[in-house]
């Protein structure tokens, strides 16, 4: 069965609207996501960036954190996204992430990345960017920033502690997209 | 090679509020009340609006030793204020690291003719405006976010509408005239013709733009919402209340969820009265707040 995938984004609060025109762009249906039951029927879910406490303390508020967990479907987590993922949060992704780790706003940059399968650098956003201090046996780095991984996945979880929603490039959407037929796969 | 202080560094941090209550504080507990409620952000003030106007005198810059406890106390964004045209209050303020400074009319202005010119900071900035050309021109002098105004302290809705249909309302009308008519616009709107340009290409403003002053209910900040805000600022309406921390964390659920009557119905019950207010029609021209600013 070919049809095109759905995939949600968390739109609690953040820059959903950005992450929902990258996924236009990769001719893919993007839907808002506010309640648990908006979570049924969608292939993939982004989490976007904003600020964690506020999207963290809505989620639990809206039973969204309990539906989230029970999601089987692969996930991007941006930023505040890989905050609520980690360890520490939703439980996961074996990472462990400190908070505003590079500092104030003003310390708050933009960087090209190395990707570690190569091809083009990537443009790095990181704003009052959360640091990865830790990441498990099965945690695969995909691109590192000044020796810290930035980009990273976990099974079926992309967690990036910079914005790619925030540039024109849509390679990490589209190796969101890339898990999406994975899984496919592996159902079919 | 790490590039600090770019345009899309500054106006990211914007984007990263949206969907969001930036929250007026003046004390460190008030940033941890905020910060409990579901604030993306707070804005470190002397004095919220509705005391400024009741008490009079002028209006600065918070105390720094103030800022640096509110920014020990909370983990989001710190912004404070600085008054019109004062860019050593904001060289002070870049000094602290705050994480937006607010180039605010509620303050007292301190140059009659010019604003800060923004583009020397690395810190980004958020100005006020009532009209398209007036937001524009901000951006054009820097601003990497735009808050349409309302009469702050009054805890009256109505002059936030106006400003937002006035900024939303000529959006719409540019994205209509013809190209030749754009410089004639500029003009008019006495605003740089290439942000006049882009916005009738676009449709929208270039940086993200939230709305402040006179937002009292869940009601109002979904209304701001639904009239096209990014977000809402909100100050003497919480501290002013019955019950500021129950009315915050409704007014949060509310620019969340300000496409739902059913879940605004729910969070506006129970939280106590809100603030008197003071109708924005019963002030004199000559004091209003939202009139500074060039």
């Amino acid at each position: 069965m070919t049809r095109e995938p759905t995939i949600g984004v968390l739109a609690v609060q953040g820059n959903f609207q950005e992450h929902m025109a990258t996924l236009r762009r990769l001719n893919v249906r993007a839907v808002e996501v506010r309640k648990p039951e908006e979570l049924e029927g969608i292939d993939a879910l982004v989490i976007p960036g904003g600020e964690s406490t506020a999207i963290g303390r809505l989620i639990r508020r809206y039973g969204l954190e309990e539906a989230i967990r029970r999601f089987t479907g692969p996930v991007l987590g941006t930023c505040a996204g890989m905050i609520l993922l980690d360890r520490d949060h939703l439980g996961l992704v074996d990472v462990a992430v400190e908070r505003n780790a590079y500092g104030r706003q003003v310390w708050s940059f933009e960087a090209d990345l190395d990707l570690v399968e190569g091809g083009e650098p990537l443009r790095g956003v990181f704003i009052r960017a959360p640091r990865v201090t830790e990441a498990g046996p099965g945690v695969e780095v995909l691109a590192e920033h000044d020796g810290t991984p930035v980009l990273l996945r976990d099974g079926r979880f992309l967690v990036a502690s910079f914005h790619p929603e925030l540039t024109d490039d849509t390679r990490v959407h589209a190796k969101l997209l890339e898990l999406v037929r994975e899984e496919g796969l592996v159902r079919a | 090679m790490a590039e600090l202080g770019t345009m899309r560094v500054k106006s990211g941090l914007a984007e990263m509020l949206k969907g969001g209550v930036i929250m007026d504080v003046t004390t460190a507990d008030q940033a941890r009340i905020a910060e409990e409620s579901g604030a993306v952000a707070v804005m470190a003030l002397e004095r919220v609006p509705a005391d400024i106007r009741a008490e009079g005198g002028v209006a600065r810059m918070a105390d720094p030793e103030k800022i640096q406890e509110i920014q020990e106390a909370v983990t989001i964004p710190v912004m404070a204020k600085a008054r019109i045209g004062h860019f050593v209050e904001a060289q002070v303020l870049e000094a602290l690291e705050v994480d937006y400074i607010d180039e605010s009319e509620v303050l007292t202005p301190a140059d009659e003719e010019h604003h800060i010119d923004k583009w020397k900071f690395r810190v980004p900035f958020v100005c006020g405006c009532r009209d398209l050309g007036e937001g524009l021109r901000r951006i054009g002098e820097g601003a990497a976010m735009i808050r349409t105004k309302g009469e702050a302290g009054t805890g009256d809705i109505v002059n936030a509408v106006r400003h937002m249909r006035a900024v939303f309302g000529t959006i719409k009308r540019l994205g209509c005239v013809d190209e030749d008519e754009l410089y004639t616009e500029a003009k008019n709107l006495r605003a740089p013709l290439d942000l006049v340009r882009w916005v009738a290409e676009n449709g929208r403003l270039p940086v993200v733009t939230f709305t402040a002053g006179g937002i009292a209910t869940p009601a109002d900040a979904a209304l701001c919402m639904q009239l096209g805000a990014d977000g809402v600022f909100v100050g003497s309406g919480i501290y002013k209340s019955d019950d500021p921390a129950a009315r915050a964390k409704a007014i949060v659920e509310a620019t969340t969820h300000f496409q739902d009557p059913g879940i605004l119905a729910r969070v506006s019950s129970g939280i106590g009265d809100p603030m008197r207010g003071l109708s924005a029609a019963a002030i004199a021209p000559e004091e209003l707040l939202e009139a500074r600013g060039w």
